[in-house]
């Protein structure tokens, strides 16, 4: 059997997302957002949790559409379309731990409110180091009064700011290899609990730091079985590696249309420079470059739910070439556009830069790439 | 989405897997470093045992020598052929280039005649398209067919032509109306490379090899049974055969058992004192490139999905062309820098590594950059009819032949060429 292609109802909710971003969220809310307090558009999150959007990858009996990752990679991919901020895949991963791993007590507690958009959840799981394997987990959690005290700084944690769930990343243990790693639920109003907003050049997405001073929370805020959850905690890092990877071929395939619109009104020596071979032959590399990636992105995402032992390769593999494509196709872009292209009142700026956010997110192409030589065992 | 063998389609990859294993020539020397002779014996009998066994042409109607299969079982074959690191086949235009484009605009005669013989390898075929003065440029080509009661007689020349050295067939391209403009006084003729007045004047390739040829027509007569398509209307059936050639060029089977071979050689290869494979440099370029070859192994499924699903293919081809040829190259380049002082010696030293392959390997995937419709005439293609950008501003056409009507508007849809 070779069917690798969107169903009918695939192919519907992408079509439906896109019309709707494109009403819900135009360059205007990217910028107004960019600049408020929060960094968080409340019109489109409730219109977004209106959709279910967030419940996607939620079982139906637990109050989802259980549906898949390859639609949670089309959601994810208009989104990207649209450069739209918020704490949409960071609310994911927690959904995701939730329903992968989390007892019913923590479900009860906060699934029907992660999913219908009254509460943003994030995943903390760097430290200072930036170490992405496992490794970087070094934050200490021991063990006191029936439950856990978490102290350290985690970093580059996505939508912090906004976040009323944080899950933590820390060690039970220890060592500093993949035992030890213990996942915790953390609520953001728990004493000794604060949160650093760190400056980003992505004027679309926000990061901050998370300062945590001896912090107690119950046993129950274990998610998983202590100093074994790094596995699940990879997992996560592959989902949202499928879900930035879709983000990023949006976002392409957006700043290529821009291009070719820009090439077919703009006129130079009297005629569209769209007709200069010059400009054609570096939009045609950008197709060469998306195009095929979108399969790429397909693939990254049913895996996960497919084929689990591909899932972790399709994952490093796609987050690594799509890193490449989207901030070659903004470059591209904004050569194209010329002098329009490099300034901050035209849009394409947006795209850029949330190209390069997305590329260093959750690994870089390099650690991706070593990722990838390991796991086909060079 | 689903990428699984049903039961039936597992049996049958289990079934090609076992014939592949007892079947496939165990080699010492790749078939490219063989002299000429040999190696086309060699490649004829090869392609022979796979028909017999019933592996080739699998999609096409049994009438015509196919096995009447679908699309699918063709790719596990593909698939077990990389797996089993199998050699390629010699009839590869035969097979993929004139033998699609004669099930779809050949005569029944024809098909009858000539398909069962490309699958054998009995017939080889080669293309007569580029001229000395028609490369990307193709449809300016002078190349004389006139019609003489039931025959034409061909006169002209044409140029960069593989394999007629050993070809007994070639399908061409021929100018029926130098009257009309140049687009549409072209004719499909199919010729007989033993018929008398075709000469064939080899020329050597960077890498040293025969592979291509010039082949002079001085009143060369073909029956006019042998035009495929309408007459002075061979443009349309020319397109369709380049439709196959840029997705055979691209072939994702021969690019994965290219990188198979670099990752080989990078795990035997001594770098600084260790296999090649555990330096840091090195496996960034072998995963980079294991992830260019895994997307076009997808991207090829996903278009033969939409095909399945009757969607047109649009300019996929164009895409496979450029993006497949050049990762080929990257493939070799790598070797080559994995290879260090020993990556240039040639295949007549017994010191070079895989006797030489690699060098090879980088021109001739060089080559097949150019060869095939340029990677700038791709990218016109590409920008033009896949983005809808403005068309080139053209001079004024020339006229195709000495003599003849200024022809009329020269930008006709379906243009392979384009100026490049």
């Amino acid at each position: 059997m070779i069917d690798f292609g969107l169903s009918d109802d695939q192919a519907a909710l992408q079509r439906a997302a896109r019309e709707l971003l494109a009403a819900e969220c135009p360059p205007a809310l990217v910028r107004e957002t960019g600049a408020s307090a929060d960094g968080v558009p409340r019109g489109l999150c409730r219109t977004i949790a209106a959709q279910g959007w967030l419940g996607v990858l939620v079982p139906e009996r637990l109050g989802g559409s259980g549906l898949g990752t390859l639609e949670l990679a089309l959601l994810c991919e208009e989104l990207g379309r649209v450069a739209a901020p918020g704490p949409f895949l960071a609310t994911q991963l927690v959904i995701a731990a939730l329903v992968r791993a989390g007892s019913a007590a923590q479900r009860t507690a906060w699934l029907p409110r992660l999913v219908a958009g009254e509460a943003v959840g994030t995943l903390a799981h760097l430290e200072e180091s930036d170490r992405h394997d496992a490794g970087g987990v070094a934050l200490r959690a021991r063990k006191a009064r029936g439950g856990w005290v978490l102290s350290g700084r985690k970093c580059f944690v996505p939508e912090a700011q906004a976040a009323d769930l944080l899950l933590v990343a820390a060690r039970s243990r220890a060592g500093s290899g993949e035992r030890g790693v213990s996942l915790f639920l953390v609520e953001r109003g728990t004493a000794g609990v604060r949160v650093v907003p760190r400056r980003t050049m992505d004027p679309t997405r926000r990061t901050g730091e998370l300062v945590l001073d001896e912090v107690a929370v119950p046993a129950g805020a274990l998610l998983g079985a202590e100093g074994e959850t790094w596995p699940l905690l990879e997992r996560l890092c592959d989902l949202a590696c499928v879900a930035i990877a879709a983000d990023s071929l949006g976002g392409a395939q957006r700043v290529l249309e821009m291009a070719v619109d820009y090439s077919r009104v703009r006129h130079q020596f009297g005629r569209p420079i769209g007709s200069f071979q010059a400009i054609k032959h570096i939009a045609a590399e950008m197709v060469a470059d998306v195009e095929p990636a979108r399969s790429l992105v397909w693939w990254s995402a049913w895996t996960q739910d497919a084929r689990p032992k591909e899932a972790a390769r399709a994952a490093s593999m796609a987050k690594a070439s799509l890193g490449d494509v989207y901030s070659r196709t903004a470059r591209r872009s904004v050569e194209i556009h010329g002098g329009i292209g490099f300034t901050w009142e035209f849009d394409l700026q947006l795209w850029f830069k949330r190209a390069h956010a997305s590329e260093l997110a959750f690994g870089d192409p390099v650690w991706h790439r070593e990722r990838v030589a390991r796991l086909d065992g060079y | 989405m689903d990428l699984s063998d049903s039961p039936e389609e597992a049996t049958f990859r289990r079934t090609v897997r076992a014939w592949l294993g007892a079947n496939v020539p165990r080699r010492t020397r790749h078939d490219a470093l063989l002299p000429e002779p040999e190696r086309v014996t060699r490649a004829k009998a090869w392609q022979r045992r796979v028909y017999d066994a019933g592996w080739l042409a699998l999609a096409w109607p049994h009438e015509y020598g196919g096995q009447g299969a679908d699309v699918v079982r063709q790719t596990i074959v593909n698939e077990e052929w990389v797996r089993a690191r199998a050699p390629q086949l010699i009839g590869g235009m035969g097979i993929q280039m004139v033998g699609p484009t004669l099930i779809a605009h050949g005569t029944e005669a024809q098909r009858r005649r000539l398909l069962p013989k490309i699958l054998t390898a009995e017939e080889i075929w080669c293309q007569g398209y580029s001229e000395p003065g028609a490369g990307s440029d193709l449809a300016s080509l002078r190349t004389r067919a006139e019609l003489c009661d039931d025959q034409f007689v061909v006169n002209g020349q044409k140029i960069w032509t593989s394999n007629a050295q050993f070809a007994d067939w070639m399908f061409c391209l021929v100018r029926t109306d130098p009257e009309a403009p140049k687009h549409r006084g072209i004719s499909y003729l199919l010729v007989d490379m033993h018929t008398p007045g075709i000469t064939v004047r080899p020329l050597v390739q960077m890498t040293g090899d025969p592979g291509f040829n010039e082949v002079f027509f001085e009143d060369v007569r073909v029956p006019r049974a042998n035009l495929v398509g309408q007459l002075h209307d061979g443009w349309t059936v020319a397109n369709a055969t380049l439709f196959h050639e840029r997705n055979m060029l691209s072939s994702t089977t021969r690019t994965q058992q290219l990188f198979q071979r670099l990752v080989r050689r990078a795990q035997r290869h001594q770098r600084g004192g260790r296999p090649a494979s555990e330096d840091a440099v090195v496996r960034q370029r072998l995963a980079g490139l294991a992830i260019r070859v895994e997307t076009m192994r997808l991207e090829a499924y996903r278009q033969l999905t939409d095909t399945i699903r009757g969607r047109r293919p649009g300019i996929n081809a164009s895409v496979n062309k450029l993006v497949g040829c050049e990762l080929n190259h990257d493939i070799a380049r790598a070797a080559l820098e994995i290879l260090g002082d020993y990556a240039w010696l040639a295949k007549e030293d017994d010191r070079a590594a895989d006797g030489g392959l690699w060098p090879i390997d980088f021109m001739f995937a060089l080559g097949l950059i150019i060869g095939g419709g340029t990677a700038q005439v791709q990218k016109n293609i590409i920008a033009e009819r896949g983005l809808g950008m403005p068309r080139e501003v053209r001079p004024a056409p020339v006229a195709a032949v000495p003599g003849a009507a200024a022809p009329g508007p020269p930008a006709v849809p379906g243009t392979p060429g384009g100026a490049a």
